[in-house]
């Protein structure tokens, strides 16, 4: 394989989506481009999961939509009340005294706090592998949901409204949409970096071992849970990250992002774009996000009509979108090589 | 009794009575789950949506024809399990070579059509169901509704005949054997993939007599299954697949364990199960009932 060449051509097709995404507010609305964007960091994250340890995680909405609340918070209201419970005295408050932030900082909060939530229940899950795997992070998520179903901070149904958007830094004023989206769009960038610099480092090469082959990563003597705790801390930090930007987007976190719905969504994404390719996920939530706003006066069809793209993707282009294009073009590139075999020139070895 | 950190026993063995009616279709469900999962190695994730049917399916009999709640309990999980019967052979059948996880992501992707249309034709209200054997008794300590305790006694007749069946007859022995080594049974003459077939439909079946159970308890509404499939996905990695009464004995268990959470702290009453997955994973990842591999 020809890695080298590969990774120059992600690079030129990375530059060419910057570029066009640099262009993009002047012909689209851009509350939708950020939606985009946020969404695919999100399935971006998700991906570096299923695609390249082999892990389907089907709860990442719980990091993805708490990191969203804690953005919210932090940065309407700022001050935070951690519970602690004492044997025979009850629960009691610590109270730490925070201005409401600015959305950087807010944003970072939640990415924090989706990384340790990252760190516990990734701790939990990875003891289980396959269907179960998927099963234990469906059940965590679900009792995060009524975490914040329950949570007074979450502010229940209502959820949080009308997050401020106060100047970056106290310099960069993103009160309006056009300024904001170029925000956003260095955040995706950062963390599609972040993700890409992942997969290929070494450590990125031991995660792909422990997909294809477990016990024979294992055996080569490495600590394959740390790797994946790892991996998996990595995947929920940067979910958190698009969950937080969301909330800085819509200046709203609600229940809709913590529930199993949205968990199954993310999956949805990165199926059909395709699942361990670098663009893949992007690409289906560019797809799977434009169906929804064309279809969001269809009500209980879009339900209907993800359930048959799930079941059409499963059966018959399980590749996904990127994945299909992409050995579309090996088989194209791999035909030339024929004839010269024919005529005996430059035989490859057996 | 009384002494019970304050909590009039009305309000205990009601909950209790509760949580052994959940801990019922907990047991119904996951019983289903670990069969299907069993043969096929395939996580079932229409089980959700194939109980909402059997409720909607007992509705629909009694509204459209007359069929009254006997006549459904017949007749709504073998409609039911019919349709489970489709699917395998349209959808499931063509992902047997493939990741499991494949198996996964095709039957969420059938759960949230189901899901789609019966929201669209019907709501999300709900539908009132009528109780078939209204009134009850009061046994001193409580007020025992006849029907509810007909429900507890019921699945747990249905769940011990199923683990009869698999565990003590010839039939059974088949099943488990073409669990370990499909294809040396396939080499007796045993016709395998119609015994998945079935094996998937009888699961469905059972998933849809919960529903039918549960119509007059809670309302028929579309999204009743997709709530309490995750709860159930929970009580399967706590008891493990492996067994068919580690299924029986954990359903009905976390259901008990979920009913005395609402009397003495309702707080965690939703997130009980959960805790007690988190636990079991950390002391004993393969459930309380499997075996470690």
């Amino acid at each position: 394989m020809n890695m080298e060449r590969a990774r120059s051509w992600d690079l030129r097709v990375f530059a060419a989506l910057v570029a066009l995404g640099l262009l993009a507010p002047l012909v689209v609305y851009p509350v939708f481009l950020m939606k985009v964007l946020c969404f695919a960091l999100f399935a971006c994250a998700f991906n570096l999961l299923i695609g390249y340890v082999g892990l389907l995680s089907f709860g990442h909405a719980m990091f993805f939509g708490f990191a969203a609340y804690v953005a919210g918070h932090l940065a309407k209201v700022g001050t935070v009340s951690l519970p602690f419970g004492l044997p025979f005295l009850g629960w009691h408050w610590i109270v730490i005294p925070i201005p409401p932030l600015t959305p950087e900082l807010a944003i970072l909060g939640g990415v924090l706090v989706a990384a340790l939530l990252g760190v516990i229940v990734g701790a939990i899950a990875i003891r289980r592998q396959g269907i179960y795997f998927a099963m234990v992070t469906l059940a965590l998520a679900q009792m995060v949901y009524f975490l914040c179903v329950q949570a007074k901070f979450t502010g229940g149904e209502d959820g949080i409204q009308a997050i401020p958007r106060r100047p970056i830094l106290g310099l960069l004023d993103v009160g309006n949409d056009f300024t904001f989206y170029y925000v956003v769009l260095a955040i995706f960038c950062a963390g599609f970096l972040i993700i890409y610099r992942t997969i290929h480092s070494p450590f990125g090469q031991v995660l792909k071992a422990i997909r294809e082959n477990e016990a024979r990563a294992i055996s080569l003597g490495y600590a394959v849970s740390r790797f994946k705790l790892i991996a998996f801390v990595i995947s929920a930090a940067l979910a958190g990250l698009a969950g937080a930007t969301k909330a800085m987007v819509f200046q709203l976190a609600s229940l809709t992002d913590v529930t199993w719905q949205m968990s199954g969504e993310v999956v949805l994404m990165t199926l059909v774009g395709g699942m361990g390719t670098v663009f893949g996920p992007a690409v289906g939530a560019g797809i799977i996000i434009y169906m929804q706003n064309y279809l969001a006066g269809f009500g209980e069809w879009v339900l209907v009509i993800q359930g048959v793209i799930f079941v059409v993707a499963v059966l018959l282009f399980r590749r996904g979108i990127v994945g299909e294009l992409v050995a579309f073009f090996r088989r194209r590139a791999a035909k030339p090589a024929e004839p010269a075999a024919a005529i005996g020139l430059a035989k490859p070895a057996e | 009794m009384f002494e019970l950190i304050g909590v009039p026993p009305q309000a205990l063995f009601g909950q209790l009575l509760l949580g052994l009616i959940n801990g019922a279709f907990y047991a119904l469900l996951s019983l289903g789950l670990a069969v299907i999962f069993g043969l096929m190695n395939v996580i079932n994730f229409t089980h959700g949506a194939q109980y909402m049917m059997g409720a909607f399916c007992a509705w629909m009999l009694l509204t459209y024809f007359g069929i009254p709640y006997w006549g459904a309990l017949v007749l709504a999980p073998i409609i039911v399990g019919l349709f489970g019967v489709l699917i395998e052979r349209l959808f499931i059948s063509r992902l047997y070579h493939l990741d499991h996880l494949y198996g996964l992501l095709l039957t969420f992707g059938l759960a949230l059509i189901v899901e789609g249309l019966f929201r669209r034709e019907y709501g999300i209200s709900g539908l009132p169901y009528s109780n078939p054997i209204p009134g009850g008794t009061n046994l001193g300590f409580m007020f025992l509704p006849w029907y509810r305790a007909w429900v507890v006694v019921f699945s747990l007749t249905v769940c011990l005949a199923t683990w009869f069946v698999i565990e003590k007859t010839q039939l059974g022995a088949y099943l488990r054997a073409a669990t370990e080594r499909p294809d040396l049974v396939q080499a007796f003459g045993i016709n395998v993939p119609r015994m998945i077939t079935l094996t998937y439909g009888f699961g469905v079946g059972l998933a849809a007599l919960a529903g039918v159970l549960a119509a007059p308890i809670y309302s028929v509404n579309p999204v009743m299954g997709a709530n309490l499939i995750i709860v159930v996905f929970a009580v399967v990695v706590i008891g493990g697949m492996g067994s068919i009464m580690g299924s029986i004995i954990t359903g009905f268990g976390l259901g008990v364990i979920e009913g005395l959470t609402k009397v003495f702290y309702p707080e965690a009453s939703n997130t009980v199960i959960f805790i007690i997955m988190a636990v079991v994973l950390m002391l004993r990842p393969q459930g309380l009932f499997g075996t470690p591999k």
